[in-house]
């Protein structure tokens, strides 16, 4: 227990929190809500931009951002050995 | 078959299975009961927690809501998936690492105070019994629109049925009948969006019709369409919306971190084997939410379109038959002002308040010169002749655009099984709060799994009872307040937990402190605004332009800095509790 390097497992936890939560919050308090104005000159198909992700792309990205993180920190609790069984 | 045949097969259908999945899931233990012996397969924790989330509001009303918002309802659409990013990042894994039952239990032992766990399980009581109440009135209202029901009978045929699962088969009965309303609630909610996506737009697909033309050989863009059709009316453009830009942020915020904090949400992440289920466990909950989250705003500007090119500037004698059917049911109304027999439809109200059928002496509808069914309620100065019902726009969508009966009665059991699956969720939040963490953990200490299961029976019993009182005789602002329960979840438990793992220095005078000014912050900005003095809540008297619906992100802002600065006064938590915070940060 006490060999393994538990501060730098933790350490490198927080930077990906910081990152993903980063995306998360562009993507939907950015993209969804204060650029919503200036996105919405861009139009992809039927969609203006920012309305598109307010109602349909921060969505997706939330899944993404979910299924990332759970990626990366099964491959850090191998990392550090501090993986169940 | 008509409708009503239809909806009494498929709900029977849907009970009958839901009692044999309890009668099967018997709980034997209080872990059994508290957390389904902690044995759920992550994808179908993903499937119950789906639709332990989505309540009748989300099924019935959130697309109707968003109809008649536009761009304004994506703070529900961002809000209510977006906390489960939160979710899955900070919370989920960490408090399955803890492994308890409860909330409070996490509360209480990482603050180590009964006083700190008490007033979790009373943040827990008031969250749980405002949004419970809820639901058993959505149960009651699809019984009395599809089946021509008393809602009070409605509302106790609901209760008997999760009295039987919830009681019995506790968090294991509650899983599995949940995985089973998932499937028939998402089910219901997909048909009709389908059908309707492919007749407007000629793709299957709503996500993707919602973006393309319309079928009807003009080669104009469904949204474009409908912008055009507002501006003309004088509304808003669709894509616009009218809220501020800083209020659809503390919304969206607050709704998305109550969404967090909410009890029976977390407690889901108790049932999982390990760490790592709880992890990707959130993920499939996401995605099994998102499938109707992002169908929703589809079906909502489908929906508007259908409105809008039926109503307006049409006679009324040429309207199809659904028009009069839903105005019998007082969810739609339409009253000629300027006596033309044409509906205008426009910004503004219609009438004064919700439509109150005129009846004779002898109970019969009163009609109008034109057949329409006229109403009691005052007219509004204003050209709107007008009123529809939010709700409407899920529940008619199938008679809207001429979809077989089946697809109705569909409908119902999807309603009932998303309030159902929600109400269940809830009760047992309610019953672990009080055999758990208060007669377990406070009242009688040493009491056995055996008397402690009993206690918790009784308690999921009582709460059943009290949640039916409430459907039956819903307090006039249970629809007001359900902002309280999101705002509260946001101001007290989530900065709570969130410390608690995160700052392994936060003692429990600055935990409690923090908690207390949050609660009481956002209760009393919510219940000034929204009960006592509704005639001010208006922009122009909000603090920083904030509504009372995006107030617990101020309110978690506040318990943040009281828990700072009350924390730095006293001494750190015990040597024990720093290092169960540890602990909880490593999977092994």
């Amino acid at each position: 227990m006490s060999e393994r390097d538990l501060k730098g497992y933790w350490k490198k936890n927080l930077k990906y929190l910081g990152i993903l939560l980063s995306i998360w919050f562009v993507v939907s308090y950015g993209f969804g809500i204060l650029l919503t104005p200036l996105l919405n000159e861009i139009q992809i198909a039927g969609f203006k931009l920012g309305f598109w992700f307010a109602q349909q792309g921060a969505i997706y990205t939330f899944v993404i951002l979910i299924f990332v993180y759970v990626y990366l920190m099964n491959k850090l609790d191998q990392e550090f050995n501090v993986q169940e069984d | 078959m008509d409708v009503q045949v239809w909806t009494y097969i498929l709900v029977g259908i849907t009970f009958t299975l839901y009692i044999g999945i309890a009668i099967w899931a018997k709980a034997a233990s209080t872990s059994d009961f508290y957390i389904a012996g902690a044995h759920v397969n992550p994808i179908t924790n993903g499937m119950a927690t789906a639709a332990d989330w989505m309540s009748a509001a989300s099924f019935l009303s959130m697309a109707g809501l968003i109809s008649f918002m536009g761009y304004d309802g994506s703070v529900y659409l961002m809000g209510w998936t977006g906390g489960y990013v939160l979710l899955a990042l900070l919370l989920a894994p960490y408090l399955r690492k803890f492994g308890k039952f409860t909330i409070p239990d996490f509360i209480g032992d990482r603050y180590y105070s009964n006083f700190a766990r008490t007033i979790a399980v009373i943040c827990a009581l008031i969250v749980s019994f405002t949004y419970v109440a809820g639901q058993m009135r959505g149960v009651g209202l699809v019984f009395s629109k599809f089946l021509e029901v008393n809602i009070d009978i409605g509302v106790l045929i609901g209760m008997a049925i999760v009295f039987f699962y919830a009681v019995l088969g506790g968090m294991k009965g509650i899983t599995y009948t949940q995985v089973a309303q998932y499937c028939v609630l998402i089910f219901a909610f997909m048909v009709p969006a389908f059908f309707i996506s492919f007749q407007l737009t000629g793709n299957p697909i709503p996500q993707l019709g919602f973006g393309s033309t319309l079928a009807d050989g003009s080669g104009q863009y469904l949204l474009e369409k409908l912008d055009e059709l507002h501006t003309e009316l004088g509304f808003a453009a669709y894509t616009s919306g009218t809220k501020s830009m800083q209020d659809v942020f503390f919304i969206t915020a607050a709704l998305m971190i109550g969404t967090a904090g909410l009890p029976h949400v977390i407690v889901r992440f108790f049932t999982v084997p390990k760490v790592k289920d709880a992890r990707i466990s959130v993920g499939y909950a996401l995605i099994f939410i998102a499938i109707l989250y992002t169908t929703a705003p589809s079906i909502a500007a489908f929906a508007k379109y259908n409105l809008m090119e039926t109503v307006n500037e049409e006679e009324y004698v040429e309207m199809p038959k659904w028009f009069s059917v839903w105005e019998e049911t007082g969810l739609l109304t339409w009253i000629d002002k300027n006596e033309d027999g044409i509906i205008t439809y426009a910004p503004g109200e219609a009438i004064s308040g919700l439509p109150d059928i005129k009846r004779n002496v002898d109970g019969e509808i009163v009609r109008g010169n034109f057949g329409e069914v006229k109403v009691n309620n005052a007219p509004v100065e204003g050209p709107n002749e007008l009123y529809v019902d939010r709700d409407i726009m899920v529940l008619a969508n199938p008679e809207i655009a001429n979809l077989p009966a089946w697809v109705a009665g569909l409908v119902a059991a999807g309603g009932l099984a998303a309030a159902l699956s929600t109400a269940a969720g809830l009760l047992l939040v309610i019953s672990t709060a009080v055999s758990h963490d208060l007669i377990k953990k406070q009242i009688k200490t040493d009491i056995s799994d055996k008397s402690e299961l009993m206690w918790a029976r009784i308690s999921a019993g009582g709460a059943v009872i009290v949640a039916g009182y409430f459907g039956i005789n819903p307090p006039g602002f249970v629809a007001e307040v359900v902002a309280i329960a999101f705002g509260l979840a946001a101001a007290s438990f989530f900065p709570a937990i969130i410390l608690g793992i995160f700052y392994k220095k936060m003692n429990r005078q600055g935990a409690v402190a923090g908690m207390i000014a949050g609660l009481l912050f956002t209760l009393g900005y919510v219940i000034f605004f929204k009960i006592a003095f509704p005639e001010v809540n208006s922009p122009e008297y909000w603090w920083f332009g904030i509504s009372p619906e995006g107030i617990g992100t101020l309110g978690m802002i506040l318990n943040l800095l009281v828990a700072f600065a009350v924390g730095m006064i006293f001494p750190e938590p015990p040597e024990e509790v720093q290092e169960m915070v540890e602990s909880i940060r490593y999977p092994q």
